[in-house]
């Protein structure tokens, strides 16, 4: 799929735990989203979330950042618990980096302005340090002449790209995906994921919902297969391909792959 | 070949002279329908008997500097009336050959709002230069320093008065229907409830209310012998009356903002105050400025309402030149005149906010 391919599907390189998810749930009002979430995340491991919609594979990854409250379990990220005080919230989104299904990009800034906001006030890096930090990663998308645009003025996949940078620019340890290429029209999926996989070759742990199979069989270290908000199946992915263990993680694989 | 065929055809095909030009407009949009036919020659007919003798009246009959008793004699309109009395209407009980003071402060507030309608001038020496100007014009007005006489407040009247109800009124009611919006967005129950209680009841009582409670009420509740000023009482009542619309509308902007663009805020580890300064309040302020500019549009002419505590801004010392014998009966050219300055005033508020919108509009 890609030329600079990393150290794929090899073990991730660290044995140090970076996202500790313990017995966690959740409930929207009566219905039960989460159901006793047990995962834990390798530093530098990359993980692909699959599973139909409606199974909380979203929910999860937005409860490691805390856009949703869990109601039970413990959630510990880089050694900080998520609880409700506001102090370890901000810190754990300082280094926790989150890419939208909608890019999300803030219409009203110019990109560099965009990627030089969270910089800016939340590291408070000096104006011109942030800008020169924006237009770095700028780069590393290849995106850096559109710097001056605004989000209305690029096309989605270009926005998209902007919006991974944004997160980059955090210096973040973790970054999470939430369906980053299904808003996308089908010619633009593949620059966005080329600068996914070669975020990945750099060793950043990532966590990506997604329904990209080829991108999973060649970044991920684990899939994972959620439905009815539980984690039916966890394997690498060719074993999660080749041989999926339960009816209904083969059922949903004849279903995306035809 | 493909050329030949377009050149040709284009020259030899021009349309219907009955769609182009003035005959096809006058077709297209006065008469494209027998009822439109019918209103089109309703209106020149109305048209054509009201503004020739409007004419002759404003402009040929007119009377331009005279006394107020040749204008009994004329048959056209007595301008003479404005001239004749425009230091009162403009400046009202100010002492008169101090009057230099309050049109000198005017144009200095004039001219400052003029210099900040350019957001490439919003810099921190505009607002040193609005400290300074402000403190100038309160000298101006108040006097009492530097060999200025002292002028009681009582005696301010007239377009100054109308302009520092207005202006402050407007420029403080802002930031607060901000802050009541946000109150009432907030996730803090004790907020929400006081804002929300405070926007319904101002909103739930008319102008006239709250001035008169501001006028009669609120001083029986001062302890003997403090005092509020009148002018600064009948202001708070305007600044909180127009603050609590400002709100809703800024609430309306607020809850048009998709959830997306707080996650994406917070993601990133700004807290609330910066998601909203930074973020939010950009984009939320921007959606609603034709409804707020409306809203400080109405207030500004609103200010008229404080004759009825006695106050003499424009409107009242205008009235006050027709109670006088001399210019009785002339309260058309009058109120034209006074029509005019809200006109001018209220105009270029609107345009100053189309072109703000233009200024920031990014969505392409």
């Amino acid at each position: 799929m890609n030329d600079k391919q990393p150290e794929t599907n090899e073990k991730a390189s660290s044995n140090e735990a970076i996202i500790e998810i313990i017995d966690m749930h959740k409930w929207f009002g009566e219905f039960h989203v989460l159901n006793n979430i047990n995962l834990t995340v390798q530093k530098q491991e990359r993980i692909v979330i699959c599973g139909p919609s409606g199974s909380g594979k979203s929910t999860l990854i937005r409860c490691i950042n805390r856009l949703e409250e869990h109601q039970r379990g413990r959630i510990i990220v880089d050694g900080i618990e998520l609880t409700n005080d506001i102090k370890n919230i901000e810190k754990i989104r300082m280094e926790v980096g989150m890419v939208f299904q909608h890019f999300n990009l803030f219409p009203h800034l110019t990109i560099v302005e965009n990627l030089a906001l969270g910089p800016i006030w939340v590291r408070k890096v000096p104006k011109k340090e942030a800008e020169e930090t924006a237009m770095h990663y700028l780069e590393k998308v290849h995106i850096a002449e559109q710097a001056k645009k605004y989000p209305g003025q690029l096309s989605g996949g270009q926005q998209q790209r902007v919006a991974i940078a944004r997160s980059l620019c955090m210096k973040p340890n973790v970054m999470l995906f939430d369906e980053p290429t299904s808003a996308l029209d089908p010619e633009m999926v593949k620059e966005v994921l080329d600068v996914m996989i070669s975020l990945a070759s750099e060793g950043m742990t990532m966590i990506v919902v997604s329904h990209e199979m080829g991108f999973a069989k060649s970044v991920a270290h684990r899939v994972l297969f959620m439905d009815f908000g539980r984690i039916v199946e966890e394997n690498t992915p060719v074993e999660f391909f080749e041989n999926p263990q339960h009816e209904r993680t083969k059922l949903f694989l004849s279903q995306i792959l035809h | 070949m493909n050329e030949d065929y377009r050149t040709t055809e284009s020259e030899k095909l021009k349309p219907p002279v009955t769609s182009v030009g003035v005959i096809g407009w006058l077709k297209g949009n006065l008469f494209n329908s027998w009822f439109n036919s019918v209103l089109t020659i309703v209106t020149l007919y109305f048209l054509w008997i009201t503004v020739p003798s409007f004419i002759r009246w404003a402009f040929v009959d007119s009377l331009w500097i005279s006394t107020g008793a040749e204008c009994h004699q004329a048959g056209g309109a007595c301008w003479s009336i404005i001239p004749a009395n425009i230091r009162f209407i403009l400046f009202g009980f100010f002492p008169y050959e101090s009057q230099w003071r309050p049109l000198l402060a005017m144009i200095l507030l004039v001219g400052l709002l003029y210099y900040s309608q350019n957001r490439n001038h919003w810099k921190k020496s505009l607002a040193y230069a609005w400290i300074l100007g402000l403190f100038i014009m309160g000298l101006l007005m108040k006097g009492g320093l530097f060999g200025l006489d002292s002028v009681e407040s009582t005696q301010w009247g007239g377009l100054p008065l109308t302009l520092l109800l207005s202006v402050f009124g407007l420029t403080a009611a802002y930031p607060l229907g901000v802050v009541l919006a946000l109150g009432r967005q907030s996730k803090m129950p004790a907020i929400k409830t006081v804002c929300v209680i405070y926007i319904e009841l101002i909103r739930g009582v008319p102008l006239i209310t709250l001035l008169f409670m501001s006028s009669v009420v609120f001083p029986l509740f001062l302890p003997e012998g403090i005092t509020v000023n009148k002018i600064l009482r009948a202001q708070a009542a305007i600044i909180l009356f127009t603050a609590a619309y400002i709100a809703e509308v800024v609430r309306g902007g607020l809850q048009g903002m998709s959830k997306g663009q707080y996650e994406a805020a917070e993601s990133l580890g700004l807290n609330y105050h910066q998601t909203m300064r930074l973020v939010i309040l950009p984009q939320a302020l921007k959606i609603v400025i034709p409804p707020t500019v409306s809203i400080l549009i109405s207030a500004f002419k609103d200010t008229s309402l404080v004759v009825i505590i006695a106050l003499y801004d424009i409107l009242k010392t205008t009235q006050s030149v027709l109670s006088d014998p001399k210019w009785m009966g002339f309260s058309a050219e009058a109120y034209i005149f006074i029509a005019l300055i809200y006109f001018v005033c209220c105009f270029s508020m609107s345009n100053y906010s189309r072109r703000l919108e233009k200024e920031l509009d990014r969505s392409l």
